[in-house]
């Protein structure tokens, strides 16, 4: 007979209301690991849904995310020539401010040439970039409906289609818009000065400059060697997509990244902390039971076994309580709160570890219980 | 019956609690044996000694000195256990009904006799169908499934007896068993624990206050300050 759960049965009410709590902390515990998680999700789904192999950048720089890069428009034909590039796309990148009835969208605009690499890789509603001016993609994180118009620059965009899950490593939601259209509004949004002096035709008076090329590779070609080659331009700098990623990871959300994450190991160990007492107070609340039990001849075996029984059970039952009070909420998060599969494996084996760390000082105990304790009234 | 084997047998045991000026002599170079089939009663004054006796012939308490026997040889001797599992010898060779009856809150009569049985190795089918013919025995079948909260102090005495009696221990130890339990009850309980004495070779020691049941004992033992003072 399993005395664990038949000592549940005895006190449910007490017990549930234990695993409430427990519930309660590992949701927020869960909530952390999936905010870290999302941090790190974010920074890299811009790179990843572009399916961007190599970043040509200007020289001397890591951009165009962790540091600012200009290149000229026409480096793309010269990138799409080298051996090895199936196909280049000029991207510009800024943060902006969109006008939308009623309230302003602050976004990441991504400019590129529809039909060139740049562009979402998928379309969740409406259609992508045609040829048109003043259309763009929005990711449904903006909050706009399609068809919606909103202002930037003094100009009225549409929106023509929705992409879903593609943000910025800040969180903004994503933007696309035709190339031309990004640069126009790059000149209409720059300090008058230096527009003064660009339209009056100073200095390079070149409009098509552009933030970075990305290049699709042919299956074949060996990404490092595609960058060698491109790095022989004196002009440019070239990231891999490897490159690119760790970048993302390691210098532009790095703080955040890194914050969050000490953050979530202290509230683990904190989580370990209580759990651990719990579990010691439940013991103790059967201070009388286990020394009855060793008065009538159970073994260490059966009392050790009680302990980590109840012990699992009170992870396990926080645990799903938890998960599901957080997978209930999670899509209220201004940000996203990636807990997949895989981290919901990690984190109920961290549970159960901490559960059986956690019984260890109370199974300690339970053993050095005297069996006299039962004795008296 | 003088050559009957001796199941419990101290010699000089004694047992102190406490350090120093407030130690107490609970047990005082106690010597005792009982033997196969006979009962035995264990009375004297509230402090006397008669529980730390009990609880060192069921290795709950280490005494400080003397030997314990229990059937084959020492258990305690020259100031340690020979047999490190005491639990084991507890589970398969003592029933004790102690004074508190000691069952277990979240069990119900039934599981309560059978847990012990459990423990012992028994397969729970046949631990249960034979912890509910004990409960008959003793009268309390209808209290089979209740939860010991919810037994008067007569009905938990009876099922904590079953309980002692589940494994056919071959030493049987009762400390004020017949407490709770009217004169009518409380004979009947000594004249099954006689007939266990008798029909299993079995030990059994008694503390008892009541004098009504006196008769039922082959021997009484009187215990005065740790001492054994007088045999009847
Ligand atoms: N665990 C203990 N710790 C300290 N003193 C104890 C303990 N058990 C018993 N004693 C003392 O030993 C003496 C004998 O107690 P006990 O065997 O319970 O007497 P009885 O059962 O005859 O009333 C008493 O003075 C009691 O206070
Ligand atoms: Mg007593």
């Amino acid at each position: 007979m399993n005395l664990a759960l038949r000592d549940i049965r005895h006190r449910l009410g007490r017990f549930l209301i234990t695993c409430v709590g427990v519930g309660l902390l590992l949701s927020v515990a869960l909530a952390m690991v999936g905010i870290y998680q999302g941090v790190v999700a974010e920074a890299l789904t811009l790179t990843r849904s572009l399916g961007a192999d190599l970043w040509v950048v200007e020289a001397g720089t890591r951009g165009p995310f962790a540091e600012a890069s200009r290149v000229p428009g026409d480096v793309r034909e010269i990138v799409a020539r080298v051996p090895g590039v199936a196909a280049a796309g000029a991207v510009t990148l800024r943060t902006a401010e969109m006008a939308a009835p009623g309230r302003i969208i602050r976004a990441q605009l991504l400019g590129y040439e529809p039909g060139r690499p740049g562009g979402p890789s998928a379309i969740a509603a409406g259609r992508g970039l045609g040829g048109a001016r003043f259309e763009i993609v929005a990711d449904a994180r903006a909050g706009l409906p399609l068809g919606a118009t909103v202002t930037m620059g003094g100009d009225r965009y549409r929106v023509v289609g929705l992409t879903r899950g593609l943000v910025a490593s800040g969180g903004d939601p994503l933007v696309f818009l035709h190339l031309r259209d990004s640069q126009e509004l790059q000149f209409k949004l720059s300090p008058p000065a230096s527009r003064r002096s660009a339209a009056a035709g100073a200095g390079a008076g070149n409009t098509d400059t552009v933030n970075a090329i990305v290049a699709r590779l042919h299956r074949a070609a060996d990404a490092d060697a595609v960058a060698e080659a491109v790095r022989r331009w004196k002009h440019l700098a070239a990231l891999t997509d490897a490159e690119q990623s760790s970048l993302l990871l390691r210098s532009v959300v790095a703080r955040a990244r890194v914050q969050l994450g000490m953050f979530t190991v202290v509230l683990l160990f904190v989580t370990a902390v209580i759990i651990a007492l719990i579990i010691y107070t439940m013991t103790m609340d059967k201070l009388r039971e286990i020394a009855t039990l060793k008065l009538i001849g159970a073994p260490d075996r059966t009392i050790v076994g009680l302990v980590l029984q109840q012990a699992l059970l009170l992870g396990s039952v926080g645990f799903v309580a938890g998960l599901s009070l957080l997978l209930a909420v999670r899509d209220r998060f201004p940000r996203t709160v990636a807990l997949g599969p895989e981290e919901i494996a990690v984190m109920a084996g961290v549970v159960a570890v901490i559960c059986i760390l956690g019984s260890a000082v109370s199974i300690r105990a339970a053993l050095r219980i005297d069996a006299q304790a039962a004795l008296g009234g | 019956m003088a050559e009957r084997r001796t199941l419990i047998g101290l010699s000089g045991i004694t047992k102190r609690f406490g350090e120093g000026e407030q130690a107490v002599r609970a047990l005082d170079g106690v010597s005792l044996s009982v033997a196969a089939g006979e009962v035995v009663g264990l009375r004297g004054p509230s402090g006397s000694g008669k529980s730390t006796l009990l609880n060192v012939v069921a290795c709950i308490t280490a005494p400080d000195a003397g030997i314990l026997a229990l059937g084959d040889g020492p258990v305690w001797e020259g100031g340690h256990y020979t047999d490190p599992d005491l639990r084991a010898l507890r589970r398969t060779r003592i029933g004790f009904i102690f004074q508190f009856h000691n069952l277990l809150p979240f069990l119900d009569a039934t599981d309560n006799v059978a847990l012990a049985m459990t423990l012992a190795g028994k397969e729970l089918g046949a631990a249960r169908a034979r912890a509910k013919a004990l409960l008959a025995f003793l009268g309390v079948e209808k209290r089979a499934g209740a939860m010991p909260a919810r037994l008067s102090g007569g009905e938990a005495q009876r099922v904590a007896i079953a309980r002692a009696l589940a494994n056919d221990p071959p030493i049987i130890l009762a400390d004020e068993p017949t407490a709770a339990l009217d004169s009518e009850r409380a004979r009947s309980v000594l004249d099954l624990l006689r007939r266990v004495a008798a029909e299993r070779e079995a030990a059994v020691l008694v503390v008892t206050h009541d004098e009504k049941i006196f008769d039922r004992f082959d021997r009484m033992v009187t215990l005065r300050d740790g001492r054994i003072d007088a045999v009847a």
